[in-house]
């Protein structure tokens, strides 16, 4: 497909009803879809001659805690042939097991370890899901927003036990989190207070 | 009489000087013979992409400096353009000249550390002095434009921090006339050197179908073939009105790969000149004062400069609520930003995307069946570097 335009309807004519929502914005197409369709899905857009999405470019999840679902799992996509760009999206809950996509690109072996690592989710058909980034023996997922910036463990060399060990961090100060919002616009009070007002007149 | 014959676990690096940094590979070696690598990263996972999410977008520029430590402008300048786009920011038309001379500085930075490190990896040790020489000179001109030599932090989102000192336009223009000499000799050392031609040619062979599976980019897939350059096909900045080749080799060896990344020098070098005859004096960022702060004088006149300067050092400016990806070619292959904004001063979310990540994890399927001496040699024509690896 030459254009972004005819890809789009491309997609949407021949996969109907997996595809939920389809959009073009910044010279790429961002699609919707299902966990259950996804196996379906990439493999249209890698084996179809009108797509041809040969290469897989990452794979990473975005988190919102306050959704339910909570995860939104990301796949980037590349088609040398045509030269385009596909953003595949499907949301999950936590604790949720998906499709691992490791037999269709065998690049997505690494990056679904780092999901696995940063985000904690899971994984079927995985041939080695492991850690990856994180040091052996490690706890939680730094990459979920109710992680601490700081951490929960620090790293030093004791005296004592002539050995590496980990214990928890202890800060002389707490990690400050500066609301830069500006007071005359920015924070929440005083926007409650000016819409309250607004309604009142 | 059978006797029963156990494979050997081998534990390579972290500590290595031909690992490239802190890898920790476990080989499984029959007899000399590789049968299974597994890489072990992160041990140079610093958290970047967290630690991101709690800066603004002026305050995470530095970070991308951090990851690839040997090209950092090119990272930099991914980042920039993702905060553009969703922006719809106007670039002067002198910051993308600037950028991509220092886009192209950055790369022959890069290309000359790998050819002459993976020269001695394999054995070669006076290439690695003669490139170093002029990699002083390129880092030198990094500080005069950005006041250090490796951590630049000088891309920012509408253009460049600072206009060009005076007198270095010429010395750029200088280096251009004297470096490709220095190619030269790099080749007269390696090119058709026997033992060089031995350790690399027929080593680490991809072919044009793996090199698209395992998602490979840059050097690593034209090496086997595949005419693919971002700064071609999908072209950023000004790189549509200059003129450069793609050099692509034919068997998707390391002696292709090492064959690849001198032409690109050579067109580095080329792309440079041309930018330079180009160039002309004007503005050199986003003139929209909510993006980029006020010159020092106009702070002493202005009192709406005084004002948009201190909000940008404290509050920053703010990104409207988008998702984008964008992509430079950097020396190493395609670096990409995944950047969720949420309309705050500071990333929802920014998914860095390393070539060398992906570039590592077909380790295994690189170096089985060679031997375990070809390690460094595949090793160093993959041009791994940890800070964009671990990240």
């Amino acid at each position: 497909m030459n254009n972004l335009i005819d890809l789009e309807k491309k997609i949407n004519s021949e996969l109907t009803t997996k595809i939920n929502k389809s959009e073009i914005k910044h010279n790429q197409v961002y699609l919707e879809t299902d966990k259950d369709d996804l196996i379906d899905v990439i493999l249209f857009l890698k084996t179809n001659s009108d797509t041809k999405f040969r290469q897989l470019i990452d794979i990473t999840v975005i988190d919102y805690p306050e959704n339910n679902p909570r995860f939104q799992i990301v796949y980037l996509f590349l088609s040398h042939e045509y030269n385009q760009r596909i953003i595949l999206k499907y949301s999950i809950a936590e604790n949720e097991i998906i499709p691992s996509v490791t037999s269709i690109f065998p690049a997505a072996n690494w990056m679904e370890r780092e999901v696995f690592d940063m985000y904690g989710v899971s994984f079927k058909d995985h041939p080695d899901l492991r850690r990856i980034l994180t040091d052996y023996g490690f706890e939680g997922h730094p990459l979920r927003k109710d992680f601490p910036l700081t951490g929960h463990t620090e790293v030093r060399y004791s005296e004592d036990l002539k050995k590496v060990i980990n214990e928890p961090v202890k800060l002389e100060q707490n990690y400050r989190n500066f609301d830069y919002e500006s007071p005359w616009v920015g924070t929440k009070y005083i926007k409650e207070e000016l819409d309250s007002n607004d309604k009142k007149n | 009489m059978t006797k029963k014959i156990k494979n050997l676990n081998l534990n390579f690096g972290p500590q290595h000087p031909a690992a490239h940094g802190v890898l920790r590979l476990i080989l499984e070696l029959d007899g000399e013979v590789v049968e299974k690598a597994d890489p072990h990263i992160g041990l140079l996972h610093r958290g970047t992409e967290k630690l991101i999410e709690s800066k603004t977008y002026m305050q995470a520029v530095p970070y991308f400096d951090r990851l690839d430590y040997v090209a950092p402008m090119n990272q930099e300048h991914a980042f920039a353009l993702a905060i553009e786009r969703v922006l719809e920011l106007d670039v002067p038309i002198r910051a993308k000249y600037i950028r991509v001379i220092f886009c192209e500085i950055g790369r022959i930075l890069s290309h000359i550390l790998n050819v002459t490190t993976q020269a001695m990896d394999v054995g070669a040790l006076t290439p690695t002095l003669w490139g170093f020489e002029e990699r002083e000179k390129l880092m030198g001109f990094y500080e005069r434009v950005s006041g250090s030599r490796l951590h630049a932090n000088y891309f920012r989102a509408g253009g460049v921090h600072q206009d060009l000192p005076q007198g270095l336009e010429e010395d750029i223009a200088e280096f251009c006339e004297t470096f490709p000499k220095i190619i030269n000799d790099l080749e007269s050392l390696l090119t058709e050197n026997r033992i060089f031609k031995q350790r690399n040619v027929d080593i680490g062979v991809v072919t044009k179908e793996d090199a698209l599976d395992y998602s490979f980019s840059g050097v690593m897939i034209r090496g086997s073939g595949v005419p693919w350059d971002l700064r071609k096909s999908q072209p950023y900045d000004c790189y549509e009105q200059l003129d450069f080749k793609i050099p692509v080799g034919k068997n998707g060896d390391c002696y292709d790969r090492y064959l690849c990344r001198i032409e690109e020098m050579k067109e580095s070098v080329s792309i440079i000149k041309q930018c330079l005859a180009k160039m002309e004096k004007g503005p050199i960022k986003s003139l929209d004062g909510k993006i980029s702060p006020p010159s020092k004088k106009e702070i002493k006149q202005s009192m709406e400069a005084l004002i948009h300067h201190f909000k940008l050092f404290t509050e920053g400016y703010r990104v409207p609520k988008d998702e984008i990806y964008t992509a430079v070619e950097a020396p190493k292959g395609e670096f990409g930003v995944y950047l969720i904004s949420d309309g705050s001063n500071k990333p929802y979310k920014c998914k860095i995307r390393a070539p060398g990540f992906s570039h590592l994890q077909s380790m295994d399927y690189l170096i089985k069946g060679h031997m375990l001496a070809d390690v460094p040699a595949v090793l160093g024509s993959l041009d791994i570097v940890f800070g964009e690896v671990d990240r």
